[in-house]
């Protein structure tokens, strides 16, 4: 079994809204997995299908191979989770909330818990007493003190100061690099997808608009700087065209394809190609977000 | 000199660890230390905002390293991990940045286990460094033409410039003597 997450065709609406259309997913072993997306995607929703809060309408869920929702006690103790919410009760000490946590993790280990916390800079004093950052840190201790197989993060460093963000982006590295650790964590930032994901999966709509290796997905996304003899009114549209934004003779297109057939479709159109360059991931993202529709040919 | 209980060594190669192996490991260093030595910051920058894969920023940083001179033949780069750990990106992508550089013949494995530049004064080097005067003599004849200078008269500020800058310390076939 190589496959520790893999969502099949999952569909699941809430008040007859389709939050998931269908989704598949898989992550494999050793992997790390970006989830991106606007707000109301459906990241969280994704994630909490993986941890057996939520029960598909159809299709189906599988963790480590198993049915989250049918044997939540081994999957999820399994499962290192953080979210963006804080969940811990407020008056816990975060010894008391080692002890707490160690009669539920079977693998719970404490002298990693204590080098966390001292690595991490944490007081011992009740939950409510820290800072959102101390916190965001506590919850991490949490999260990897039973070093689990596979760790989920929804929105880690949301609302988090850069020196916060930079130790949270920093264990997962390190997690990354302690052998056969799984992640996936959904991210609003893409900066920090970009340096520390290997795959990316978009999701929009409750629909996965795409899923692939983060480099091939830069390499196979241009941005091209198109010039017309005459000014146009519409965008033009090619195969292979996500979006395009511009006015006249001079339009910028986000494209997915080789630059020969790029360059192929612009002679037909009678343009040049003045500029082409691999887009960022910000621009991949936007083009994906906000597609032209309907462009003329 | 950096040796081996310096911050750097420790960083790089952990603090604890087998006894044994580590004294093993100190004499090797010592072997090995007049002829390599760890460039104390290899400093790199990974844009967020650019369309390039970040393995390939990092190939190409280091690339223009080496191309500047800034990194030496024989100086060791720093383990995947310590990388990855340092740049905050996903040691995969180091591994991947070495594997190119290493196949692109910048870089060399030896059996120490460590990455290091490769000695031979390779000719890539030396297409990098055109490379990198190409990228600027473009902007600048941009910019002479924007400016309506002719090739002749660029050339003739060029030698002009030249002449005011003090002679390289290397002398190479220069007679400027001041």
């Amino acid at each position: 079994m190589n496959n520790i997450v893999e969502l099949t065709n999952v569909t699941r609406a809430f008040s007859g809204k389709k939050a998931l259309d269908n989704v598949s997913l898989t992550l494999e072993k050793g992997q790390v997995l970006g989830l991106v997306g606007e707000n109301a995607a459906g990241k969280t929703t994704i994630i909490k299908h993986i941890l057996g809060l939520l029960k598909p309408d159809s299709g189906t869920v599988r963790v480590f191979g198993e049915d989250p929702v049918k044997e939540p006690v081994s999957v999820l103790a399994r499962i290192g989770y953080m979210s963006e919410e804080d969940v811990m009760p407020g008056w816990m000490r975060i010894s008391e909330l080692q002890r707490y946590l160690r009669g539920f993790y079977p693998t719970w280990d404490q002298e990693y818990a204590l080098k966390l916390q001292k690595d991490f800079d944490i007081p011992d004093t009740p939950f409510m007493t820290l800072s959102k950052g101390q916190r965001a840190r506590a919850a991490l201790m949490a999260a990897l003190a039973y070093r689990p197989d596979l760790l989920l993060f929804d929105e880690p460093s949301s609302g988090l100061d850069p020196v916060v963000r930079r130790d949270i982006l920093g264990a997962i590295v390190r997690t990354i690099a302690d052998e056969g650790r799984t992640v996936l964590f959904s991210s609003h930032l893409l900066g920090e997808v970009d340096r520390v994901a290997d795959r990316i999966a978009m999701v929009k709509n409750g629909k996965v608009v795409f899923c692939d290796r983060l480099d091939n997905l830069k390499q196979s996304h241009l941005e091209l700087t198109l010039r017309f003899p005459t000014a146009r009114t519409s965008p033009p549209h090619f195969e292979g065209v996500i979006a395009a934004e511009g006015s006249g003779r001079e339009w910028s297109v986000l494209y997915q394809g080789d630059i020969e057939d790029a360059q192929a479709f612009a002679v037909g159109l009678e343009a040049t190609i003045e500029e082409h360059r691999w887009a960022s991931l910000d621009a991949i993202f936007v083009a994906y977000a906000r597609p032209t529709i309907g462009a003329e040919r | 000199m950096v040796g081996p209980h310096s911050t750097n060594f420790k960083r790089w190669h952990g603090a604890n660890g087998n006894i044994g192996l580590a004294i093993l490991g100190n004499i090797l260093y010592y072997l090995t230390s007049t002829v390599t030595h760890q460039p104390r910051h290899m400093k790199l920058h990974i844009s967020d905002t650019d369309g390039v894969p970040i393995y390939l920023q990092i190939v190409n940083q280091i690339k223009y390293l080496v191309a500047a001179g800034r990194l030496c033949p024989g100086d060791e780069l720093p383990p995947i991990r310590t990388l990855a750990e340092t740049l905050v990106v996903n040691p995969n992508t180091v591994a991947h940045a070495y594997r190119e550089l290493e196949t692109s013949g910048v870089v060399e494995k030896r059996r120490t286990a460590g990455t290091y530049i490769k000695a031979t004064g390779s000719p890539l080097a030396r297409e990098e460094q055109r490379r990198i005067l190409a990228e600027r003599i473009d902007a600048l004849l941009a910019d002479a033409r924007q400016m309506n200078f002719s090739i002749e008269e660029l050339f003739e500020i060029v030698r002009q410039r030249d002449n005011e800058l003090p002679p390289q310390s290397s002398g190479k076939s220069k007679d400027k003597s001041r």
